[in-house]
Formats: C-alpha cells, sequence, structure tokens
C-alpha cells in the first residue's frame, strides 16, 4: 500500500493511500468525537461532530467521510472545532425530547457521555418540544422517536448488515423521521426479521427492548462490529 | 470575612433536588460557618430576600414561578439552577408538546383515579398554567447549572463550597456533569 505524508494537529504522519481521516486519527490516539460513525457499517458523515479543519479549504470537513490526501494539514483540536461541538451537541439535545431521569437508557446511553465530554451544563438553545411518536407495536422492541437524534445508524445497518431494509427515512429538516417500511407500525413490518442489530447500534434509548427496565438497558454494540469484522476473514 | 447570604427555593420540582441538599449531611455545618441560610423551603420568610447565592430548583411552569424567578434574580448575585428541571425542564416539560386544555382534561377528568365528574379547578387564588413550561435559562440570567435528577449530594456541596470560598467551580472539568 503506497503512503502518503499527512500532517494532524502538528504531527507528521505516513499513512496509507484510501484511508479517512477519522481512521488515521484514531490509529494514531487522536481523539475525535463521533456519533454517527459505527465500526463496521458505513459512513454519511449526519452527526456533525467529527469536523476537522484542513488548510486551504475554507470550510470544515466531516473526518468519516473525508479521506486523506498528499501533505493535508489538518487540526482536530482547536477552540473553534470545540465550540462547533458543544453547540452541536446543544441542537441534538434541544431537537427532540431527552428526559434522562425517564429513559431507559439512561447511565448507559453515547448521547450522555457526549455532553459530558464537551462540558455541556445547560443548553443555549430553546428546546423545540415536538410531538413524537413512541411505536410499540413490534412484540420484543420499542422506538420511541422522542429520544432519536438521527444518526441513522439503524438504517444502515439494517440495509448494510442485515440485509432487510426495514428502516427508512422520511420528511427532512425537524420533522425527519426513521420509518419502518412505508411508515407503518413496526410490529406489522413484513422486512423486520427482529434480529435486534438496530437496537444494539442505537446510540440513545430511542430503540431499546421491551426486556428491560428504566435505567437498566444493556447494549452490546460490539456485537455488530465483531460480526462485519468475522463475515470479512478468509476462512 | 462577613458571612455570604445563601437562599433556596423550589419552583416547578419534585424537592428531589433539596433532598440531596440536605443529604450533604453534617457537611451542612461548613457551609454555615461561610454562610447563613436566610430563604428556604422551611425559613418562614414571605418575600425572598437579598441573596449572594440562590439555588433554584424546578422549572417555570406558572405564572407564579415567573414572577418569583424574575424577583429572585433581582436579588441574587449568583443564581444557580439546580436540577434537570431547572436547567432541562425534565419531567415537568413532558406535557409541552400538549396543549394546556389536554393536560388540565387528562389529569382532572379522563385519569381512572377520578370521579368523572368532569370538573378542573378553577379558583381565582390557584396559581395559572403556562401554556409551555420553560427552563430557567429561558427567562433569566443563570450563573451555574447543575444538571441532575437529582445531582448528588457531593456535586451540591462541591459547587457550595467553591462559590463560598470566592472559587469558580467547574463541573466539567471535576467530571461531575451527570444527566438523569
Amino acid at each position: 500500500m503506497p503512503k502518503i505524508p499527512v500532517n494532524i494537529d502538528g504531527r507528521a504522519l505516513e499513512v496509507d493511500v484510501g484511508r479517512t481521516i477519522l481512521d488515521v486519527c484514531r490509529e494514531n490516539e487522536i481523539e475525535i468525537l463521533t456519533m454517527c460513525h459505527f465500526e463496521g457499517i458505513g459512513d454519511v458523515g449526519a452527526c456533525r461532530l467529527c469536523l476537522v479543519e484542513i488548510e486551504g479549504i475554507n470550510k470544515l470537513l466531516p473526518a468519516c467521510t473525508t479521506k486523506v490526501a498528499a501533505n493535508q494539514v489538518i487540526k482536530t483540536q482547536t477552540e473553534k472545532l470545540k465550540k462547533y461541538q458543544k453547540i452541536t451537541t446543544e441542537l441534538l439535545f434541544a431537537e427532540r425530547n431527552h428526559i434522562c431521569a425517564v429513559c431507559i437508557a439512561d447511565g448507559n446511553c453515547e448521547l450522555q457521555d457526549l455532553g459530558y465530554k464537551v462540558g455541556m451544563e445547560h443548553v443555549r438553545f430553546p428546546y423545540l418540544f415536538p410531538k413524537c411518536e413512541v411505536d410499540t407495536s413490534h412484540p420484543w422492541y420499542v422506538m420511541d422517536h422522542n429520544r432519536c437524534i438521527m444518526c441513522v445508524r439503524c438504517v444502515r445497518v439494517c440495509s448494510e448488515v442485515e440485509g432487510a431494509h426495514n428502516w427508512g427515512i422520511m420528511n427532512r429538516g425537524f420533522q425527519v423521521r426513521v420509518i419502518s417500511d412505508f411508515n407503518t407500525p413496526w410490529g406489522d413490518s413484513t422486512t423486520c426479521t427482529a434480529c435486534s442489530k438496530c437496537v444494539n447500534v442505537c446510540p440513545t434509548g430511542a430503540l431499546w427492548s421491551k426486556a428491560a427496565v428504566q435505567g437498566q438497558l444493556v447494549k452490546q454494540p460490539q456485537m455488530v462490529s465483531e460480526l462485519v469484522a468475522k463475515r470479512k476473514m478468509n476462512l | 470575612m462577613t458571612k455570604k447570604k445563601l437562599a433556596t427555593v423550589w419552583l416547578g420540582g419534585c424537592s428531589g433536588c433539596h433532598m440531596s441538599l440536605l443529604d450533604i449531611d453534617e457537611r451542612i455545618l461548613d457551609v454555615i460557618k461561610l454562610a447563613d441560610i436566610v430563604k428556604c423551603p422551611i425559613v418562614d420568610t414571605k418575600e425572598f430576600p437579598e441573596a449572594d447565592i440562590a439555588l433554584v430548583e424546578g422549572s417555570v411552569t406558572s405564572d407564579e414561578h415567573l414572577h418569583e424567578l424574575l424577583h429572585i434574580r433581582k436579588k441574587s448575585r449568583v443564581l444557580i439552577a439546580l436540577g434537570d428541571c431547572a436547567v432541562t425542564t425534565n419531567v415537568t416539560g413532558m406535557r409541552n408538546c400538549l396543549t394546556k386544555e389536554e393536560v388540565f382534561n387528562y389529569a382532572y377528568i379522563q385519569a381512572a383515579s377520578n370521579d368523572k365528574e368532569g370538573k378542573t379547578p378553577d379558583h381565582p387564588a390557584l396559581l395559572k398554567l403556562r401554556d409551555k413550561v420553560v427552563p430557567l435559562q429561558e427567562v433569566v440570567k443563570v450563573d451555574f447549572s447543575i444538571p441532575g435528577c437529582p445531582p448528588s449530594a457531593d456535586t451540591i456541596f462541591y459547587v457550595l463550597a467553591e462559590l463560598l470560598n470566592d472559587r469558580i467551580p467547574n463541573l466539567a472539568q471535576e467530571r461531575k456533569l451527570k444527566y438523569g
């Protein structure tokens, strides 16, 4: 594999061609915040938390979908980026109804962890308080749109890994929703295989198993990453 | 050093944050060495007095809370939003996606525990609910937020100890942030 030189946060690195900035940073222990990224499924750059500054480019680019190029000078830890990360996090909380005290994922939630990481003490923007549906029609699982942050990990894992294509996306802007089949109840789905991959990769309490009670949800997201890695092995 | 004036108040919340404040146990003695508690839910003062530090629990759910909060802001040097209701509206804000009529209808008429007489209380002496519940920072300038439902006693004591010793607390840096 040919190598190219890049400079990240003042460190001169020799990296493989064709890798994303996020991959290169993770390999070199440079911390990049992510929410929609998930090991084993394709990146879409939805959450905008992994934005980085690249010299000579006058806009911020997501590290997860931008490939490294020769002689790039990349900055990942600037005050400007930290400011945007905090704003993005606050907007994720303000957009829907995240009530940690009554959430099944309380204490086991990637959105909470993100808030702690960026030091969010309160949200500086008005909460939208949208009216969101809770779909309990599936025999084992629940989709609570109040807690969804539109990372669309569920949509991607369902199509890319399970191949069921049950989940899709409807509308745009703040009306955007994850939908089952053609916006029909999840329990009526003719495509869902009830494999639970979406439940396990969901970073918040939006998708959960009816077997869990408040604050006791345990997810096993690594299960999906391991499955993808095993399928790639030449056995 | 003159003693600081500490005041606490309970707006739209469940008083759980005040319970957590009481859970600082014997450390309350350290607090009263440095501060006089001039107002709290069990201090019988009608009007919120001048205070150096005001701990405000709960969200703004009614006209009375709004009036009280604006008054507290004028009287306090440092205003602290105590707990998730004050910071995010939390459970009290769960009615925000409904109309006030829907909320009253459910609470006083439809709920299984009601006698189905269909009467919602409307005495003029009762406080008036606002259409939407808002967190403190949407109404006044908040100097510090302590999220958590409730925030732990250790976290509350940490913030009080820092402020009473003229230091600025930093929950994120101290890894004391907690939601829910």
